[in-house]
């Protein structure tokens, strides 16, 4: 046996027991997923091709939650994004108490959701603390769960979960930014404004990247904010497509689910293809 | 003049971040503060939005107190001692998430190794499917998950929790990024000296990633601590629903309690970030590019 040929061999089999898990629990049933998605039922089993996709985008409810999780998507990831580069440049300032400030802001990614929902009803309950806030800037009383305003709240305890983790992403970009360069601009009487958007950005935008996929995903698990806030039928603004996938998870409607996954699962990864070629574009001049 | 304004700068910012620190630290401490309360306190408090129609004095608006007029264990005394349910439920959170961690990890480590030791281009591909496997949403994994343990018939048991949670690519991915950063020379130099695989495993590699084990440990736990959306599709059976989903279930006449248990939920993680923040600090900072 040649050593390559042996090096096969012994990569394969410390590879294995991943492999073979990942194989039987997501790779194998994923490919019977599309097979459902492409059949007209598990017990006719006629092709239909794009049929049961068509019958997706013209369900209403179907509709409704991915436009309002993309809504959610929208304003959430950039907020996710901004607010922890603004987090993480804070930290960069010389402040004393500096890393106790870090586990502040970091504490709440360990705190479970299902632990602060309770305060969060306290704060946005119509007889809340946030209304009484209000009352005295004379404005008026919101049932915030219950109206227009309902993503703001969720959206709240999204980025108080996530900023500290995209913070921590953002702290390691910056501490990778050559110190030369930044003395370079300092003595060249370069702005802050200017050293920002020149220098520090160019060199994050690799995290900018990372940090915007992991937002991204992260605002697609909202569901769990919303149903330990509201239950199973929140206000309609905040029906987002984990709530349409269990509810099709009650019915058992199996081509409705594989078309919804499929559909999700393409979107995902033209999204991640997406920011790969617009990081490359952007940061093209830093690598290497 | 300069330097004037640099120190004014410096209290501002240090300001900016105190109220920052606040805004974060308040949720989780008020819980915590309010676990102390008594169930009459409690009610005279918010008794405006978990409205009971039972009597008490109850207050008008909602006071939002940091600070319990006396303080009381009674709801912790109610929790672990009376009602068993939610001790059963933290056992049922504990049960499912200790063995995802030990072996999701384990099995990461090996297969990071292969990762790391042996690299090709079918070896390269696989990598990347990992990395998208990883970014993808459950609105995506769960339906392939459901079918499996259908087949398996294990729907409905821990195992439909367990099982793919133990093999989900998080670990492989990150642990695999720090192993690659053991210097070659040291497994070639162990290669000379006829060590065999397993043992520049066991003795090198990951002795080497100790810390890196630890942090990807911590990050699995909170992920899967947290967890809502895997226990309500493949768990139906009340009776084996984790804590983080059965503390919203609590009605409305026991805010008290769930004030307590929410506090005991917190727990564990927190304890976790108390002792290893700065490990997980290091596995966040390691997980920050999805390239190379």
């Amino acid at each position: 046996m040649s050593d390559r040929q042996k090096d096969f061999l012994h990569s394969l089999c410390y590879l294995s027991p991943s492999l073979l898990g990942v194989g039987v629990f997501f790779i194998l049933p994923f490919g019977v997923v599309v097979y459902y998605a492409l059949i007209d039922g598990v017990g006719s089993r006629n092709f239909v091709f794009l049929q049961n996709f068509i019958k997706l985008f013209h369900n209403s409810a179907f509709l409704m939650a991915a436009k309002n999780t993309l809504h959610f998507s929208l304003i959430a990831v950039p907020l996710a994004v901004v607010l922890a580069i603004v987090l993480a440049l804070m930290l960069e300032c010389r402040i004393p108490m500096k890393s106790q400030f870090r586990t502040f802001f970091l504490s709440p990614m360990m705190v479970p959701v299902a632990s602060v929902v309770l305060i969060w009803q306290v704060l946005f309950n119509y007889n809340g603390t946030v209304n009484e806030f209000l009352l005295l800037f004379g404005a008026d009383k919101i049932d915030w769960l219950q109206s227009d305003y309902c993503q703001i709240v969720v959206m709240i305890l999204f980025l108080w979960k996530n900023l500290g983790y995209n913070m921590i992403l953002f702290m390691a970009g910056l501490s990778n930014i050559p110190k030369d360069l930044l003395e370079v601009a300092d003595v060249s009487g370069a702005s802050e404004a200017y050293k920002f958007f020149a220098i520090k950005l160019r060199y994050l935008s690799p995290t900018v990247l990372f940090v915007t996929i992991l937002s991204l995903i992260n605002s697609f698990k909202v569901f769990r904010e919303v149903y330990l806030l509201t239950g199973d039928y929140p206000y309609e603004k905040l029906y987002m497509l984990q709530h349409f996938m269990n509810n099709t998870f009650r019915s058992l409607d199996y081509q409705k689910l594989s078309a919804a996954a499929v559909i999700m699962a393409i979107v995902m990864v033209v999204l991640i293809a997406l920011l790969f070629k617009v990081e490359d574009w952007f940061g093209k001049d830093v690598e290497g | 003049m300069r330097k004037k304004k640099r120190t004014f700068g410096r209290v501002g910012m240090f300001i900016l971040c105190a109220v920052f620190a606040l805004m974060f630290l308040m949720p989780t401490v008020l819980t915590i503060t309010n676990s102390f309360m008594s169930e009459s306190e409690i009610k005279s408090n918010y008794g405006m939005i978990f409205s009971t129609t039972s009597g008490g004095y109850v207050s008008e608006t909602v006071n939002l107190k940091f600070i319990p007029d006396k303080v009381t264990l009674s709801q912790y005394v109610t929790g672990l001692i009376k009602s068993p349910d939610y001790l059963i439920k933290f056992w049922n959170s504990l049960i499912l998430v200790v063995p995802i961690v030990i072996f999701q990890v384990a099995v990461a480590a090996v297969a990071a190794y292969s990762f790391t030791r042996w690299r090709g281009r079918i070896r390269s591909g696989i990598f990347f499917f990992y990395v998208i496997l990883m970014l993808m949403p459950y609105q995506v994994t769960l339906v392939p998950n459901y079918l499996v343990s259908q087949w398996l018939g294990i729907l409905n048991t821990r195992w439909a929790i367990i099982l793919p949670g133990i093999f989900a690519p998080f670990s492989v991915f990150l642990l695999t990024k720090f192993m690659r950063r053991i210097p070659y020379s040291l497994i070639e130099a162990a290669k000379v000296d006829g060590a065999g695989e397993w043992e520049i495993f066991t003795k090198i590699c990951l002795p080497q990633c100790r810390s890196a084990l630890y942090s990807i440990a911590i990050l699995v736990f909170i992920d899967y601590w947290n967890m809502v959306e895997q226990p309500l599709i493949l768990l139906q059976d009340a009776e084996q629903q984790p804590l983080s989903v059965f503390l919203s279930s609590i009605n409305a006449g026991e805010i008290g309690l769930a004030f307590a248990m929410a506090t005991i939920y917190m727990v564990p993680s927190l304890l976790l970030f108390l002792h290893g923040e700065e490990y997980l600090v290091e596995g966040i900072a390691n997980s920050g590019s999805v390239k190379g």
